[in-house]
């Protein structure tokens, strides 16, 4: 079931489209990866999700009913412009947010206080946030996005302005919020964090939605059939020994073996390659070449009139 | 509407708190009493000699009035109305016109000048005539005491039955030598004083207001808000929260300058008054009945009534309660009205330098109204006058400087609908603005921009 859809939504600033007509199916439980070069709309969607901006057209949906006022109250948001009040102390800020989403001054407290052991920054509750570092700033910022612990949280670069510690405890805790059921929208440029962490993207270029399904389905449409070998003994180019509908893409050599990147037409199998080489070459390793996230969003946004594509 | 509160707790505790808050809290008194009491002392000192003739038909006061440094009196025998006509030429200040009383000892005299009678003049007149005529009350009372036709009572009936008023109306005559009533010294001051505290207070808490917005822009928290609650909440909270402050501190500036001033006045100012007025009491005190020992309230009595008990005579003939609630009304709409500009500016900018183009419309009519303020001051009631107090932008300024004088409830009440609707108007087209400026970032905006934005909907 989806926790959050958006049909055909549409939003025109006075001389361009922001979006146009994209939809958006985020199902409940997953993190869902909103993909895109800059200037593609994925922060007018994500506006139009966190009510901050109406749409022209379309309608959205949030856990069955459509999107309403009150629905703020369980949505999360950190924002990539984000930031503080620099001259409040960081306990009364905390404060502050926190029942601006609802929740009573009794509750806030008790919830803080027991974000702020668990991160270990008690003692900076009295501290004005502009006595702190950056990747201070922004534990702070991300723990009031999820002290009201909303249903659907929103990412938009989570990352940016982390060390790699702390990159690493913000997505245990990204991933901890998922356990508790907790459903995930998270744009990033980041493709090796959506190798990590997404189940499903949506690619949106020039304000449209032209990717969208789960990830393993996407890699797999976007497999090449490519597959490198690392063999040895044999010194001429592997291009002799194939037939004709095959491809070597490069061939090179390390200490120990030398290295192909082959590809088989379609309807071949690794079989086919097998049975072609293995009279001739003795074959250490074979594994398929699965395109990462990056090559697919590099693929799908110049490749040549990309077309949308929808695997669900 | 819970929401809303928190904003404005926000807003107005995070101000209260700053020290800069603290310090113009405790400076502003300062500033504003030595304002009051300033003037009041140079004037005292001010070695221009101002020559006053005098026709007292009653008599009582013939030699009475002391010349001193500044000011010196001359008898006319002349009746007034020849007294009237001559007296452009005679190049006197004023023209003070005691008219005769047939039973009672006179309470009231005339006043007449070519400008407005220096207040210290005026003073001094209401000083000398209150204390002649006290005297003259008093010095019956003792003789009938003396003669034993009356049964002696107690000293505060006798004080009671001897304190004296006097009314000086003050007159202007004109070129063509017709009379016009003066708007007295105090209308004056009061109503410029308070035009200028609304300027005052509008510049800085509506600058507040900006910067504010400003603020939460460049430190990017924006977002973060209003992905809680709606920009116009956001907006309207900081606009009430600032204007709280704004009241916070007009209250403890009024209560922190009257405990100045009434200090001040009553300890510094009227010692040499004092001294002199002790003086006089002791010895007509001592020329008439020499065996009575002095009771003391007598001294305090007089002792007030020359210090502080002046200033505030003159300020109890003002209307408080209406000067103090339109002076509220015309703050808070008038703040309510520019802040809601401010803030639509403060959104449509990256920075505090990006606003100068912004903010020259917004600054123009209440430049314009404090430089009209001196026209409007000599004539109250003239066109001028009306236009500015009932046009929304001006109104605030103009109309507090107008109040004093008295102004037709209509006119007041006209000029508080249109500015109501004025707050109205201004609100919605800063919200408009302030919703989509909030959330660019990096654009240089100018006002073909801001009418694109007036335009969207939602």
């Amino acid at each position: 079931m989806d926790l959050f859809s958006a049909i055909d939504v549409s939003k025109h600033y006075a001389n361009h489209k922001a979006l146009d007509k994209v939809s958006i199916n985020v199902p409940e439980g997953s993190i869902f990866g909103l993909l895109g070069p800059n200037g593609a709309g994925k922060t007018t969607l994500i506006r139009i999700i966190n009510q901050i901006i109406a749409p022209d057209e379309g309608d959205l949906f949030f856990r069955g009913h459509k999107l309403e006022a009150n629905d703020v109250a369980k949505i999360g948001y950190l924002p990539e412009e984000r930031g503080l009040y620099k001259k409040m102390t960081v306990g009364e800020q905390s404060m502050y947010l926190a029942q601006l989403k609802g929740l009573s001054r009794h509750e806030a407290q008790q919830r803080l206080n027991y974000w702020f052991e668990k991160f270990e920054i008690k003692n900076w509750w009295n501290r004005k946030v502009e006595e702190l570092s950056k990747g201070m700033q922004q534990k702070v910022q991300f723990l009031v996005t999820i002290i009201h612990e909303p249903t659907l949280l929103i990412f938009d670069e989570p990352f940016s302005g982390f060390d790699p510690i702390n990159t690493n405890l913000l997505k245990e805790e990204i991933l901890a919020q998922k356990d508790k059921g907790a459903t995930i929208i998270f744009s990033t440029h980041n493709m090796a964090s959506v190798e990590e962490l997404c189940d499903h993207i949506a690619l949106i270029n020039r304000s449209r939605v032209i990717l969208d399904g789960h990830v393993r389905d996407i890699k797999r449409a976007y497999k090449t059939n490519t597959y490198e070998i690392s063999y040895n003994t044999y010194e001429g180019n592997l291009r002799d020994l194939l037939p004709e509908t095959f491809e070597v893409l490069d061939q090179s050599r390390d200490i120990d073996h030398l290295h192909a990147r082959i590809r088989i037409p379609m309807d071949g199998t690794p079989n086919d390659l097998l049975k072609s080489l293995l009279p001739h070459v003795t074959i250490y390793a074979l594994h398929e070449l699965i395109p990462n996230m990056n090559d697919i969003f590099i693929n799908a946004v110049t490749g040549p009139n990309p077309q949308p594509v929808t695997l669900n | 509407m819970k929401k809303i509160f928190l904003i404005i707790q926000r807003e107005y505790l995070t101000r209260v708190r700053k020290r800069s808050f603290i310090v113009m809290t405790i400076l502003g008194p300062i500033l504003m009493a030595a304002v009051v009491v300033v003037p009041v002392y140079l004037a005292k000192r001010t070695n221009e000699t101002k020559t006053v003739a005098v026709i007292d038909e009653t008599g009582i006061f013939f030699e009475k009035f002391k010349d001193s440094d500044n000011i010196k009196f001359h008898y006319l025998v002349s009746d007034i109305g020849t007294a009237k006509s001559n007296f452009r030429k005679s190049g006197d200040h004023a023209l003070l016109y005691i008219p005769k009383t047939d039973v009672t000892l006179p309470a009231n005299a005339i006043l007449y000048s070519e400008n407005s009678v220096n207040i210290n003049v005026k003073s001094y007149i209401r000083n000398v005539m209150s204390k002649q005529i006290e005297e003259l009350k008093l010095e019956a009372q003792l003789r009938a005491l003396q003669t034993g036709n009356k049964t002696p009572i107690s000293v505060d009936d006798i004080l009671r039955s001897v304190k004296t008023n006097v009314d000086i109306l003050t007159l202007k005559i004109g070129d063509d030598g017709k009379e016009e009533k003066s708007y007295t010294e105090v209308s004056m001051i009061l109503g410029m004083f308070a035009g200028i505290l609304i300027y005052f207070f509008i510049f800085m808490f509506g600058s507040q207001v900006m910067r504010g917005v400003i603020e939460e822009k460049t430190s990017r928290i924006v977002e973060v808000i209003i992905s809680s609650v709606k920009p116009f909440q956001l907006m309207m909270g900081k606009i009430i929260g600032v204007g709280m402050v704004g009241l916070t501190q007009f209250l403890l500036w009024v209560v922190l300058t009257f405990g100045i001033v009434t200090v001040v006045t009553s300890t510094l100012a009227p010692k040499e008054i004092q001294k002199t007025a002790t003086e006089q009491i002791m010895k007509q005190n001592k020329s008439y009945n020499p065996n009575t020992i002095m009771p003391e309230g007598l001294e305090k009595t007089s002792e007030a009534k020359d210090g502080a008990g002046e200033v505030m005579e003159a300020l109890n003939s003002v209307n408080f309660p209406v000067m103090i609630g339109s002076f509220l009304f015309f703050f808070l709409f008038g703040y309510l009205m520019y802040a809601a500009l401010f803030a639509g500016i403060g959104g449509a900018v990256d920075s505090e330098a990006d606003t100068q183009q912004f903010m020259l419309p917004i600054t123009m009519p209440l430049i314009l109204a404090i430089v009209m303020a001196q026209f409007i001051i000599q004539d109250p009631e003239g066109p001028v006058a009306f236009w500015f107090s009932i046009i929304p932008l001006t109104s605030p300024v103009i109309m507090m400087i107008r109040i004093p004088f008295g102004v037709p409830y209509y006119q007041v009440i006209l000029s508080m609908v249109l500015l109501i609707l004025g707050f109205l108007a201004t609100t919605w087209l800063a919200s408009k603005i302030y919703r989509t400026g909030i959330l660019m970032y990096g654009k240089k905006v100018n006002y073909k921009e801001l009418w694109k934005w007036i335009r969207y909907k939602n």
